[in-house]
């Protein structure tokens, strides 16, 4: 099937009270805010056309983030190229909830790999709380110092196991952080790189694997990279696929 | 009077659905509050995904947010785990706009759309830290009040609640906005709550339980009168006379994560006069009242582009009877250019015209499509007036088969008054014949059968109507489910029959129903429309440890002189309408749509001075009812039409 669809990347953040929607809502949010700003998105063909929308990783939810990313399809006969992608990202800022911003957009080229399968790792910062310091850095030396983190997971009904350990590529303590504002008891931030392939892995994942297991209090994924196999050079998303813009376009 | 947020937040990572409880939605307020504004918590006492769409509470929502002396918030049930945690952790219901404690609000006021979430009523009262009976609050309490269809009986939650607003709610809630605010820029000063309760019970719609005395003659009632000389004898609906003078809701909520009819929805109009005698909200909502057909179409293509839904929802009782209803749905599917817009119509005529305009606003998704027959035979449809004749049916049928649909649904209800086996089977038979029709143009082609028991309900004709038993029910659906065993095609889903019980032990209950649901909610029965959460055993003991007779209060036909427990209040229609229109039913006549043929004089607009306001002096194309077409051809029995003889010509103007 022909298909010489533009091609719209998007980073947007998520923070507050609206991070305790899950990724379904999000993509549900994403559908009527494009809607609202009257982008011209392709839809899939058959009985229930859907909006070509392609999310990367899922955040959990509860979790908030400053990169989340989207990729949109737009219809060509439609798409203004040379369009003011900033007053296009204040735009769809303006009709995104409280909570959730666009931070930078970018036209990709359409042969540009999914997120879900081009992204190589993240960065979390996590706060664990009702734990000391001490306990905390006892916990983070032992884990890096193992040779292996297994887990056993459910996966379609049966029991699965992986080693995690490979796929913790850094995990820092930061230092302890104060009470905030609401309250609750000061925890100690940490740091981690998790990698994402050949699956992504869960913060709730790690913690409970560590020794002793921690508790989250407040999760934020900070970035996500691409890392060039060849090179071993980061990329963020947007970065990775900047392509000579499709003609005219910027 | 802080908000909760601070507390609630680090509760939210362990329950379900932590959305829910976070408000947000596009079209939220956050008003101030203050001494001189009287705060509104408008409750659904269901989960958020069932609450929040309600249309009702998002039109008092942006109306008492208007006023300047009035603030509105919204609250909903919380689900199971969340109740353990707040309550674990003493922290009362909130808020969802700016998580405000329930108890800092003047008043509570809830929707009650269902009898099976009275008990979800009382619990919600207890999680904001209130008194669950009226009659321990103090004045510093928040007034309890109810509005919606179920408090067209109110008895049965009258200890519960402080006041009733009967009707359409509109203009209700402005008066007593004003009352409330005297009373606290007063000071809610010890021992003026009656005063205020007795002024609220003045106001037009507004019940207030505790104005009146109850009086009993052995197990029967005798009558429900005023306390005091200035408190009304009888209670009348408000009802709003133009619909177009109010456009709301002007900015519909649209939730950040899932709820039930999750799109943009337009209600077209108010009221029904097709006379189904089982349906109480087409006889209380009366006269019809329908909006104007071009404002009807600004509201579409405004709230789509608001709130970027890609689905309009026209509401009323009977979408496709509204005048204007072709040019709407043009509009709305031209409007959006190359969007894919769709348009539902909630409750569809049965007719192959219904069809059409279904065919040209679905063009997406051609996926299923319901219709309500509600009856398997044409006695029995006659019985209920909803005179659908077969030919209606398979042509509908047909056409939606031969228009590319492949799934159909059938509503129907057992357990009518008159219902013989025969009429129940018909239902299977029905079935079978649409599937039959639909083979013709595909394979695959279903029909789904819904049954649902028929529960009596108040000012209907048949509020006299002794409902069947449970196990009377369980053998139709019995018969229904051998019948239908290897008819393939045909799927058959029912209502659990002791919910059914349930429901009619509250329908039409009186005070004495109160410590049952008190019972009830006492040992653990909330969210009774949840079939997990459903205990027909607590109703039982409930009514058992209560001294109230099961039989008595659900299985037994009522006599015409028998007081009822809702004779104190009124819906507009003349008793004696009702109990005709009860005896037509026994002897299988159907009664037209009144809207273009002679009164019958329901009372609905002679009693209010209004009449029914269409957009079109015509009936719409299409249909066997009201429409003047012939319906002695319709099946075995002819229809006799029966125009009543009227009583005051002068007044309707016909």
């Amino acid at each position: 099937m022909k298909n010489d669809n533009v091609k719209l990347r998007i980073r947007f953040d998520k923070h507050g009270k609206i991070r305790f929607t899950s990724h379904r809502d999000v993509a549900r949010i994403w559908e009527r805010t494009l809607r609202r700003a009257s982008l011209p998105v392709a839809y899939s063909e058959g009985f229930s056309p859907r909006p070509k929308l392609s999310f990367g990783l899922a955040l959990s939810t509860g979790h908030e983030s400053d990169a989340e990313y989207l990729d949109i399809e737009l219809d060509p006969d439609r798409t203004d190229l040379a369009m003011d992608l900033e007053s296009l990202a204040t735009e769809l800022s303006g009709h995104l909830p409280v909570g959730m911003h666009v931070t930078d957009m970018a036209f990709v080229d359409r042969r540009t790999p999914s997120l879900q399968e081009s992204v190589t790792s993240c960065i979390w910062q996590i706060d664990v709380i009702d734990v000391d310091a001490d306990t905390v850095a006892c916990a983070v030396a032992r884990a890096l110092a193992a040779e292996d983190l297994v887990v056993t997971r459910e996966r379609k009904g049966k029991q699965v196991t992986d080693d995690l350990r490979p796929l913790v590529l850094s995990l820092d303590v930061i230092g302890p952080i104060e009470a905030d504002d609401t309250g609750t008891v000061a925890g100690v931030r940490l740091l981690a790189e998790l990698g994402t392939q050949p699956r992504a892995v869960r913060v709730a994942e790690l913690l409970a694997a560590l020794d002793p297991p921690l508790t989250e209090r407040r999760v934020v994924r900070l970035h996500q990279w691409i890392t060039n196999d060849d090179t071993a050079e980061r990329s963020d998303p947007l970065s990775a696929a900047a392509s000579p813009a499709p003609a005219g376009a910027m | 009077m802080n908000s909760l947020w601070p507390q609630l937040e680090p509760l939210l990572p362990h329950v379900q659905k932590p959305a829910r409880y976070i408000g947000c939605e596009d079209g939220m307020q956050t008003p101030t509050h203050g001494p001189g504004i009287v705060s509104w918590l408008l409750t659904y006492p269901d989960t958020y995904e069932i609450g929040l769409p309600n249309q009702g509470l998002q039109i008092l929502y942006e109306i008492i947010n208007e006023r300047p002396d009035g603030a509105a918030e919204r609250s909903y049930a919380p689900w199971t785990d969340m109740e353990a945690v707040i309550r674990r952790e003493r922290i009362p219901l909130f808020s969802v706009d700016t998580h405000r404690a329930g108890g800092d609000f003047d008043i509570i006021a809830f929707n009650l759309s269902a009898e099976l979430t009275y008990t979800n009523l009382v619990n919600c009262i207890d999680l904001a830290g209130v008194p669950i009976h009226s009659s321990h609050r103090a004045d510093s309490d928040p007034l309890i009040g109810v509005g919606g269809h179920c408090t067209y009986n109110p008895e049965p939650i009258a200890d519960f609640v402080d006041f009733v607003v009967l009707g359409d709610g509109e203009e209700a809630v402005g008066d007593i906005t004003e009352l409330v605010r005297e009373w606290k820029v007063a000071g809610k000063n010890s021992g003026t709550r009656e005063g205020l309760l007795r002024e609220l019970s003045k106001l037009p719609g507004v019940y207030v339980p505790s104005m009146y005395e109850v009086e009993y003659d052995g197990a029967f009632l005798a009558g429900v009168t005023p306390r005091y000389a200035d408190v009304p004898a009888t209670i009348e609906k408000r009802t709003v006379a133009d619909l177009g003078e109010w456009p709301y809701p002007k900015n519909q909520l649209v939730p950040m994560t899932e709820v039930v009819h999750d799109r943009l929805s337009v209600e077209v109009f108010r009221g029904c006069t097709r006379g189904c005698r089982f349906c109480q909200a087409g006889m209380i909502t009366r006269p019809v009242r329908e909006r104007p057909a071009e404002q009807v179409s600004r509201m579409i293509s405004e709230g789509l582009q608001r709130t970027g839904y890609d689905e309009v929802a026209l509401t009323s009782l009977s979408t496709a009877d509204f005048s204007g209803i072709e040019g709407v749905v043009k509009h709305a599917v031209s409007d959006k250019g190359t969007d894919q817009i769709s348009v539902a119509l909630p409750s569809l005529r049965v007719d192959a015209f219904t069809v059409g305009i279904a065919a040209e606003i679905q063009r997406a998704r051609r996926t299923g499509l319901t219709f309500a027959p509600e009856a398997g035979s044409w006695r029995m449809r006659q019985v209920i007036n909803k005179l659908i004749r077969e030919e209606d049916l398979y042509g509908a049928v047909e056409s939606a088969f031969s228009q590319g649909w492949r799934r159909m649904k059938l509503y129907f209800l057992t357990g009518l008054p008159t219902e013989t086996d025969e009429d129940t089977l018909g239902i299977a038979e029905l079935a079978r014949n649409c599937v039959k029709l639909g083979k013709t143009h595909k394979s695959s082609a279903s029909v789904t059968v819904s049954v649902g028991g028929f529960v009596p309900k108040p000012f209907t004709p048949f509020q006299w109507f002794g409902q069947n038993t449970e196990s009377e029910l369980q053998r139709k659906i019995g018969l229904l489910r051998d019948d239908t065993r290897r008819s393939k095609g045909v799927q058959l889903k029912w209502h659990d029959p002791k919910a059914t019980l349930a429901e009619g032990i509250t329908s039409r209950g009186d005070r004495r129903l109160g410590p049952v649901i008190e019972y009830v909610w006492r040992n653990g029965g909330t969210f009774q429309e949840w079939s997990e959460h459903f205990s027909y055993e607590l109703w039982l003991e409930g009514m058992a440890a209560n001294d109230c007779d099961v039989d008595w209060y659900v299985h037994r036909h009522r006599t015409e002189d028998e007081v009822l427990p809702w004779d104190h209040l009124s819906a507009g229609l003349h008793k004696d309408f009702l109990w005709q229109d009860w005896r037509d039913a026994l002897d299988e006549l159907g009664l037209e749509d009144c809207r273009w043929t002679p009164c019958y004089d329901c009372g609905a607009c002679t009693g209010y001075g209004i009449e029914h306001r269409v957009a079109s002096a015509t009936p719409p194309a299409g249909g066997s009812q009201g429409t003047g077409v012939d319906l002695s051809t319709g099946g075995s029995v002819p229809v006799v039409l029966q125009p009543r003889p009227k009583i005051d010509a002068g007044a309707v103007g016909s």
